[in-house]
């Protein structure tokens, strides 16, 4: 199936054309920001919400930066990431039920995740990326399934409880209480992100996977080895996801085969309005949507908390209707 | 080239399917009623993905939409069920044309995305209006079909369906269609409108995707309910889409065949055949159709033709 394609290929150039934006975008986050501030000084029901809205958007910002790296990676929006993360927290469900500590597991579950987006990007992805938009989709949704069938098989779908990885204090600052739960999310996702920032910065590595996301041609033949380093790029971004979920799940208390798939939608959201090729869009989008999503439905009557997905999907489609390239995206052109 | 074979293979699949009921038992003829289903569903994502190029993973949002058209209709009104499809039709037309409207703007990954977020929401709704549309229990019709009615009413509007998109497909629209799938940029220049085709062709394969969730809701005795409509849903729609192939009716036979069948199927597959095993074969199936037939069924037809003449 031919399929129009918005990516630039190798022969399209495309250049930085709306600086022109990064002054307002920076206004409105400044604006939002402070917004925050006062009404968190206003109320404790208000400042509450916010942390919560603040650990949750770290949990999407930290899917959401998943997708952007496979999709900078491989030019494929990874539909199954959602559904990656949530078997890897299953995993490591199934490494503390045979005595790991939660920390232990968590760790372990990192390293097995990497493996396993590494094998992923090997076996399934590469031999259908150069076909055509669509097939790699369908192999990515096909995984979806795959997945869902292996943990429903393995599992069961009934709920799983994990334990607390921060306990279960709370904290009271001022009369605001303050989980101790949200400030280890937020912490976990921020360091998180840091590290794979530094990778990307300031290693060899880091450079080598940039120049093969961004021109394999060229890359290759300054000597990197461009298929390695979209394994990577998998197994990155699969870990990101396994951060995610593993701060999911303890988050909602519960652990269930369907954990991620809401989740894999507010990402969607978020990457989207970062830009969908910018990690530092998706993780300021994942905070941006978790604290929106959460302030909306107590202040916002109309939004109870079954529109929060449609809401979702509402952000999604007027920033693609408004600003195609997100807060933080640089926009395509493409020559005819 | 000659129309004499398409005729004779469409004589060939009518006759098969007159003849089928009374040659199988009722849980068989559901089954077969499901791949109809699924024909209907695949043929109009089809339209969609094969003829324009735009992909689409939110088709299950409008069959959602056709199923509750139906439910609801039956359940105030005891409208008749032939009735509802034809309601679900042009509703679903009208809701593909205004999700196609803003889907002008975006391409590729972001109508993915987009379409994506469409399947996930929608199913949201009915716990929102929980009055009109039943909440998480679902709205139920106030009649129930049998197996055989079901069946007849599935490949009828199969083949009424079938005809409609051979009609619109093989004159000026399909020629559109299909300019606009192989460059936008090239259909324009040729004097191609592009909004009117592209919305339009989404509001037809919304409409096709109504008709089939019509009959999916009479499928499941009746009953529309949230949980119907899940993700997985649209997946399978996609699915049958890539297994299809382009505009072949033994591609969209086999497209529809495999996500209806399948699942069914595979229950009873040594080893994994539970309930939870089966969509690990599901799943497995289609990666592995997707990496071993790259243009789906139609093109493995076309490749073999191809041996078959040399």
């Amino acid at each position: 199936m031919a399929t129009v394609e918005s990516s630039p290929r190798p022969g399209f150039r495309s250049r930085r054309t709306d600086v022109g934006s990064f002054p307002i975008v920076v206004g409105l986050l400044v604006a939002g920001a402070a917004f925050l501030l006062v009404g968190c000084l206003r109320s404790a029901t208000f400042a509450q919400l916010t942390v919560q809205g603040l650990a949750l958007g770290a949990v999407y910002g930290s899917l959401a930066l998943a997708l952007v790296l496979v999709y900078r990676a491989t030019r494929v929006i990874n539909f199954a990431q959602g559904e990656l993360a949530m078997a890897t927290t299953y995993l490591a469900w199934q490494l503390i039920q045979w005595g790991l500590s939660y920390w232990e597991a968590f760790f372990a579950t990192l390293a097995i995740a990497f493996v396993l987006g590494a094998l992923l990007e090997v076996v399934l992805i590469r031999p259908v990326l150069h076909r055509s938009a669509i097939a790699a989709v369908i192999v990515t949704v096909g995984l979806f399934i795959l997945i869902d069938g292996i943990v429903n098989w393995l599992w069961g779908g009934g709920f799983k409880a994990l334990p607390p990885p921060f306990g279960t204090t709370i904290y009271h600052v001022g009369g605001v209480a303050i989980a101790r739960l949200y400030l280890g999310m937020i912490a976990v996702v921020l360091v998180s992100v840091a590290l794979v920032w530094l990778l990307f910065r300031f290693t060899k590595l880091g450079l080598g996977m940039r120049a093969a996301a961004l021109r394999p041609a060229e890359a290759a033949l300054v000597g990197v080895r461009v298929d390695r380093m979209l394994a990577i790029g998998w197994g990155l971004a699969t870990v990101l996801g396994a951060v995610a979920g593993l701060m999911a799940a303890p988050s909602q208390y519960l652990l269930d085969p369907t954990l991620m798939q809401p989740i894999l939608v507010y990402a969607f959201a978020a990457a989207v309005l970062g830009g969908l090729e910018s990690p530092t869009g998706a993780v300021v989008g994942g905070l941006i949507i978790g604290v929106t999503l959460t302030l909306i439905v107590q202040y916002v009557p109309a939004i109870t908390s079954e529109l929060q997905l449609p809401f979702a999907f509402a952000v999604l489609i007027v920033v693609l209707l408004i600003k195609p390239s997100g807060l933080f995206g640089r926009r395509e052109v493409r020559r005819v | 080239m000659s129309r004499l074979p398409a005729l004779v293979s469409l004589a060939v699949v009518a006759g098969v399917l007159a003849v089928l009921p009374f040659l199988l038992s009722g849980y068989h003829v559901s089954l077969v009623a499901q791949v109809g289903i699924f024909f209907i569903g695949v043929l109009g994502l089809n339209i969609l993905t094969g003829y324009t190029g735009q992909i689409s993973i939110g088709h299950g949002a409008f069959m959602a939409i056709g199923g509750y058209t139906t439910a609801v209709l039956s359940r105030d009104h005891d409208t008749n069920l032939v009735v509802t499809m034809f309601a679900a039709f042009a509703l679903c037309f009208v809701f593909g044309v205004l999700v196609g409207l803003p889907a002008l703007r975006f391409s590729g990954v972001y109508l993915a995305l987009v379409t994506f977020a469409l399947a996930v929401s929608v199913p949201q709704l009915p716990l929102k209006w929980s009055k009109f549309l039943g909440g998480r229990d679902g709205v139920q019709t106030s009649r129930t079909v049998s197996h055989l009615w079901l069946y007849g009413a599935a490949w009828t509007a199969s083949a009424v369906l079938f005809v409609l998109a051979w009609l619109i497909l093989r004159g000026r629209v399909g020629r559109a269609f299909r300019a606009v799938r192989d460059s936008e940029i090239a259909a324009v220049a040729s004097g191609v409108e592009l909004p009117l085709y592209k919305t339009l062709a989404f509001g037809i394969s919304a409409a096709y995707a109504g008709v089939a969730g019509s009959l999916f809701v009479l499928a499941t005795n009746g009953f529309a309910a949230p949980d119907e409509f899940g993700v997985v849903l649209s997946l399978q729609l996609l699915i049958g889409a890539a297994v299809a192939g382009l505009g072949s009716l033994w591609g969209i036979l086999a497209g529809a065949a495999f996500v209806g069948l399948l699942p069914s199927v595979s229950t009873s597959v040594p080893v994994v055949g539970s309930e939870h095993g089966r969509d690990v074969v599901f799943g497995a199936a289609v990666i592995l159709v997707m990496l071993l037939l790259p243009d789906g069924f139609a093109g493995l037809l076309a490749r073999a033709r191809r041996i078959a003449r040399a």
